[in-house]
Order: structure tokens, then sequence, then C-alpha cells
């Protein structure tokens, strides 16, 4: 297993930048996820990682090899695809062994590898089935199995679970992380889902329109949301934004809205114009007394929590709590903010306003 | 009584059937009279009222491979007697075999011309649809389109050039000659049909292959052209088709020794009177290459008509 190092990546498709120069580190043996909406680039940064793509500008170092021009076939990594890409004209057995075979390894020791990787995945009884009638699951075991039986350097994955149904992905993320850990692989994962990222990676990168928006572990990327887009895009339901006009002192640590003071983390630099204050629903806790008020217009019933949206002044909020207060539709409840979890964000560049709750994070 | 809209009642299958065998019926009559005339006597074949039963002759075959003479009763007297069935199918007639006759040779090279070019199409048709398919090619949709362009009038319309270009080049009457023709008129809806059945394979597949550690050529050859089979057998059948039944080129450009069948057939007729019979055998022999190949091939041949039209 290798280190993955990126340096400065770029792709253009024509007039078009698909990745603007992105910079990251994976680490020997983690489950590193890019994560972002369709179009963001993620699944062209990891082409370009596993030599299907060539990019623009950049390097890209596998281990300490420097890759960037050389073919996939030179690179030892694998590559789960979304689709799975079984050879639908071999049966199982050979499917597995198809990547051994390139590299002239014997029939008997193919054989011996062949079975210990489906002795790993559970699929020692369909090996001589054909692909095509094999179950999604099975097709999943299948295609990972063809990654890993050739012990690469790294893997790649591009959205390995997409195809499959709800409930059965969940299923097979858990299979996916076990089979890491012992395995202990760097493994380069491409998602849109935030849940299955947060679930599942040591690290996250969240890219938007070709950039790299923010660079962490999962707890950093939830709590301190680098950029407006990391806070929207992260959670559900995401991150409550209220617009303001106004301005924070560097050293500030609270702030007033309408008439109410609200305590925020200590701010590190100072900022003025249209901000954003952003704080997460289950940050906010309701009550009768407080100045800082809204009217309930929806509650949703989640079993242990329920959301409740309140019309406030700077708009639509909601809010996660237990589901066993009593909330009434068109009651005037007072908002009470956690206050060492708030953003604040400057709107024209969409970032996070460094104070002493986001000190440290990467940001793009 | 239960309702389905996927499976056909009772009665839809019947009148489907009844459709179907009517069908079946009027486009194969033509081909059984074929197959009867050629057991027929000169004779019966151009009975009138025509001839449904009769006593069925291989006379039309030995005249389809035999050359023959005629002679005067007393000559044919004082020959000995006559060995084996076709020789005494022809001293009925008061004649004679003075030799084998050309259409084992015209057979033949219509099999070497009709299956060499169809061959040489879908070799260089793959490679090109592949190319086109996969990788960025400068004027691409202007190179299509040249190449769909070739096909826009008969071919028959640039047989004069043809004629005296073969002339200069010695291609005339040469078996290369006449491959390099069909393919240069197969090619362009050889590149068109796999051009279609390569985009439909997923890139994903070749990628996979490449991550595997196999070349560019290797996934192309083990990953890619396993599942263009299909496609690939159905542009063979219609390739075959067209080589193997052209007619106009054949007589232009033929005339000795790369004549295919199709111009020789006719010729059949001149040769002591119409003799259908003949005729009718040579038809039925040449038939049956094109479809032996297509029920070899009718599987994929099916799948290929369909292919893409359902996602799997």
């Amino acid at each position: 297993m290798a280190k993955i190092e990126i340096k400065n990546l770029r792709k253009n498709f024509g007039d078009f930048t698909a990745v603007h120069s992105s910079s990251f580190t994976v680490e020997d043996g983690e489950f590193f996820m890019l994560l972002g909406p369709s179009g963001c680039g993620k699944t062209t940064t990891l082409r370009m990682i596993a030599g299907l793509e060539l990019p623009s500008e950049g390097e890209i170092y596998i281990g300490d090899e420097e890759v960037a021009s050389l073919p996939a076939s030179k690179r030892d990594i694998a590559f789960v695809f979304q689709m799975f890409a079984l050879y639908p004209h071999m049966n199982v057995r050979k499917n597995l062994s198809y990547p051994l075979r390139s590299q002239g390894m014997s029939r008997a020791k193919t054989r011996e590898k062949v079975a210990e990787v489906a002795g790993i995945l559970g699929i020692e009884d369909i090996l001589n089935k054909p692909v095509g009638g094999l179950s999604g699951g099975d097709r999943q075991r299948v295609a990972l199995g063809r990654a890993i039986v050739r012990d690469p350097k790294a893997f790649m994955m591009d959205e390995p679970l997409g195809a499959l149904d709800a409930e059965f992905r969940e299923h097979m993320a858990e299979e996916l992380r076990a089979l890491h850990d012992r395995m202990n692989a760097t493994t380069v994962y491409v998602t849109h889902d935030q849940l299955e990222a947060m679930q599942m990676g040591d690290k996250i990168v969240v890219m938007n329109q070709g950039r790299i928006e923010q660079f962490g572990t999962p707890q950093d990327i939830y709590n301190k949301p680098a950029s407006l887009f990391v806070a929207d895009f992260i959670g559900s339901p995401s991150m409550n934004f209220l617009p303001f006009d106004g301005s924070v002192e560097k050293g500030q640590n609270s702030l007033q809205l309408d008439e109410q003071m609200i305590s925020i983390p200590e701010q590190h630099v100072s900022a003025s114009g249209e901000l954003v204050f952003g704080v997460r629903p289950e940050h906010i806790t309701l009550s009768d007394s407080g100045n800082y008020r809204g009217k309930v217009i929806a509650t949703e019933y989640l079993g242990t929590t329920q959301i409740v949206t309140l019309e406030t002044n700077h708009g639509q909020v909601k809010a996660r709590i237990a589901a066993s207060e009593h909330v009434s539709l068109n009651d005037l409840l007072a908002l009470e903010f956690n206050a060492s979890t708030i953003s604040l964000f400057q709107n024209s560049t969409g970032k996070a306003i460094p104070s002493e709750l986001n000190a440290g994070i990467t940001h793009g | 009584m239960s309702y389905s809209i996927t499976d056909a009642s009772k009665r839809q299958k019947s009148i489907a059937g009844f459709l179907v065998i009517t069908y079946a019926v009027i486009t194969l009559i033509p081909l059984v009279w074929v197959f009867l005339t050629g057991f027929k006597s000169p004779a019966d074949s151009i009975s009138y009222p025509p001839k449904v039963f009769f006593s069925p002759t291989m006379e039309g075959y030995v005249n389809l491979f035999t050359t023959r003479t005629r002679v005067t009763p007393e000559q044919l007297a004082a020959l000995p007697e006559p060995e084996g069935y076709a020789e005494s199918i022809v001293r009925n007639r008061n004649m004679v075999i003075a030799g084998p006759s050309k259409f084992v040779e015209r057979f033949t090279n219509s099999v070497i011309i009709g299956f060499g070019s169809t061959f040489l199409s879908i070799f260089l048709g793959t490679l090109a649809a592949y190319g086109f398919s996969r990788f960025k090619v400068p004027l691409k949709d202007d190179l299509l389109f040249f190449i769909l362009s070739t096909r826009m009038m008969p071919p028959i319309a640039v047989a004069i050039p043809i004629f005296l270009m073969y002339r200069k080049l010695g291609l005339s009457d040469t078996h290369l000659g006449m491959i390099l023709l069909y393919t240069a008129v197969n090619i362009s809806l050889a590149v068109w049909l796999l051009k279609g059945f390569i985009d439909e394979i997923p890139l994903e597949y070749e990628e996979a292959a490449l991550i595997d550690g196999y070349t560019r050529f290797q996934a192309f050859y083990k990953v890619v052209l396993p599942q263009a089979a299909t496609g690939i057998a159905s542009t063979a059948i219609f390739c075959l088709i067209f080589a193997w039944n052209e007619y106009a080129f054949a007589v232009l450009l033929t005339s000795g020794t790369a004549q295919t069948a199709p111009p020789f057939i006719p010729n059949i007729i001149g040769v002591g009177g119409l003799d259908w019979p003949a005729v009718a055998a040579g038809v039925t022999i040449f038939v049956l290459p094109v479809m032996i190949f297509t029920i070899m091939l009718r599987k994929h041949l099916l799948r290929g008509i369909t292919f893409g039209a359902v996602r799997k």
C-alpha cells in the first residue's frame, strides 16, 4: 500500500476546466472520500489518479513515484466502477483471474489467489457462474474481488454503491469498510452521498465546481464548515443560514441579531458587509423566554427527534429537538443557539470567517 | 379469467401464428418452386398448367455440372454401355458428356470473393468503427459523413470509371480486384453499423482492462471484440449477402478466371435451349452458403437487430 499525493492537479476539457488546481494527500491506509455534487470534478480527479484521464497540469505521486504521465496499466492500482464493469463474457472466476493473468502469473498460483479472495468475500459458491445472472450484491463483491486480487498499491472506487438499492447499500458500506480495515488499503472513494462519506471516510475532500472547498475529517467537515457550500451540502437538514448586514471585530465573541445579543466563538478576523449566521438544527433549543423568536410553521416527526420549522425575521429556520417536546403550529417560540458551534460566513466570498471554532481547518 | 397486457391471449396467438405462417408461405413459395424445378425434366419445367407433382429427375443437376455433345442415333448405338447414372440420363437425350462445366470453378470464385471481401470489410470496419467510437479523431463527423456518402449513389453509377481504372491497374477479372471492389462498397455499411454496436459497449469494460494491466490493443481484442460479436455477425451477414448476390459489376468486370456464379448461372440458358432445371439447380446450390451462414449466426443476428433497443 502507498501514500498518494496530488499536487496542483488540473484538468481542462477544451475551454471548460473540470478540475482547478487541486492539491491533497491521501495517507497510507487511509479511506479517503471525494465528495461533491455531480459535475464537481470528483470523478475526473479520481480518473486522473487512476490514469484513465491525463491531467492538463500537475503531479500525482503514488508511493514515491510520479505517475501523472504513466498509462493506467503501469500504475498498479485497482478501480471499482459504479456499474461494476465485470467482463460480461467471462464467468466469475475468469473475471477474478483476469488481472493476474496480465501479470503472467501461473495458472496454479492464479487459482490459489482467486480462491483466497473468494474466501475473503464469501463468493466461493458462485465462482463458476456467469456474471450476467448475479445479484447486485454479488456483482459488487466480484468487482471488489477483482480489485483486491492483485494486491495493488491503492484502490480507486467510483460510487461503487450507487447501483445498489438503499437497503443493501447500508450493508455493503459496512462490508466495504470492514474489508478496508482488514486490508488496510489506501482507498480513494468518490461519492455524492454525504452520509456515505461521513459514515465510511477517514478524511473527506469536499469539491464544488472543480475546486476543493474543504479537506478534513468528517467531524471537522460537519462541525467546522469552511464555506457556505460545505455547510449547506453536509448535513440533513442542512445548516440554517440567517443573512444579516453588519460587522464583526477581531476578538468579538457576541453579536446582536434583532434585539438579542448572541454569543459566538471568538472571531480571529474582522469582517463587515453582508454576513451569514450559520447554525446547525441540532444546536438550536426552543423555549418560551427570550427575545429572538420565531413562529412554528411546520413539524416533522422522525422518531427520536423532530424537525421544527420556524419563521423568523431572517427567514425560515429548522431546529432539531427531542420528539418528546410538545410543539404546536403557530406557537411563537424563542430560539437559543449553542454558542460554541456557530459559524459566520462572508456572503460575497462564501468563506467562513476565521474564528476560534474553525481555526486550523483546511480550506481548498 | 385473468387478463395480462404482456401475455398474448390464445386468440391473439392464433391470429399472430396465422399471419406469420401466411407470410412465410408467400415468401417461401418462389424458393420452393426453384428447388422443385431443379428436379424436373425440361418438359415438366415449362408445362402449362404448371406441374406441382412430377417424377423427379437429376437431369438439371447433371446438366449444371457437365457440358454435353449431341450425337446421332447410329453413333449412340455404337457406344459401349453408359457408365453411371449421369451418363445414362444424358444418353436418353441423344447426347454424351463432353466434360465438366465451369460451375464448380465459378462457385469457388463466389466463395473466395464473397467471404474474402466480407472478412476484409469486417476487419477494416471494426478497426475504423472502434477508432471513431473511442478516440478523438479530427473532423470525425465529416469523415463519417464522407464514408457514408460513398453509398449515396448506386455503386453501378461509377461502373465505367471503375472499369477503366481496373483495366489500367490490371485488376479486371482478378479475385483481388473483385474483393477490393466489394470491400469498398461494403465498408461504409460496416463502419456505420459497427460503430453503433461499439458505441453501445460501455467504456468501463476497456478501462477495467487497462487498469487490470492490459494494453489498449489487448483490451480491444480481449474485451471489446467478444462483446461486439453480435454486431460483427450481423454486419458480416449483410456484407456477405451483398457481395454474394452482386451481379452488375460481376458481369462487367469478370469473364473468366474470377467470374462469380451470378453472371454464370444465366449463361446456362443459352446452352442447348432453355434449360430451366439446370438454372434452378444452380440457384439452389448458390443459395445454400448464405442460408447456412445465416442460420449459423441467427442467434447473433436476431440479437443484433434488436440490440440497443432494450437496456439489459
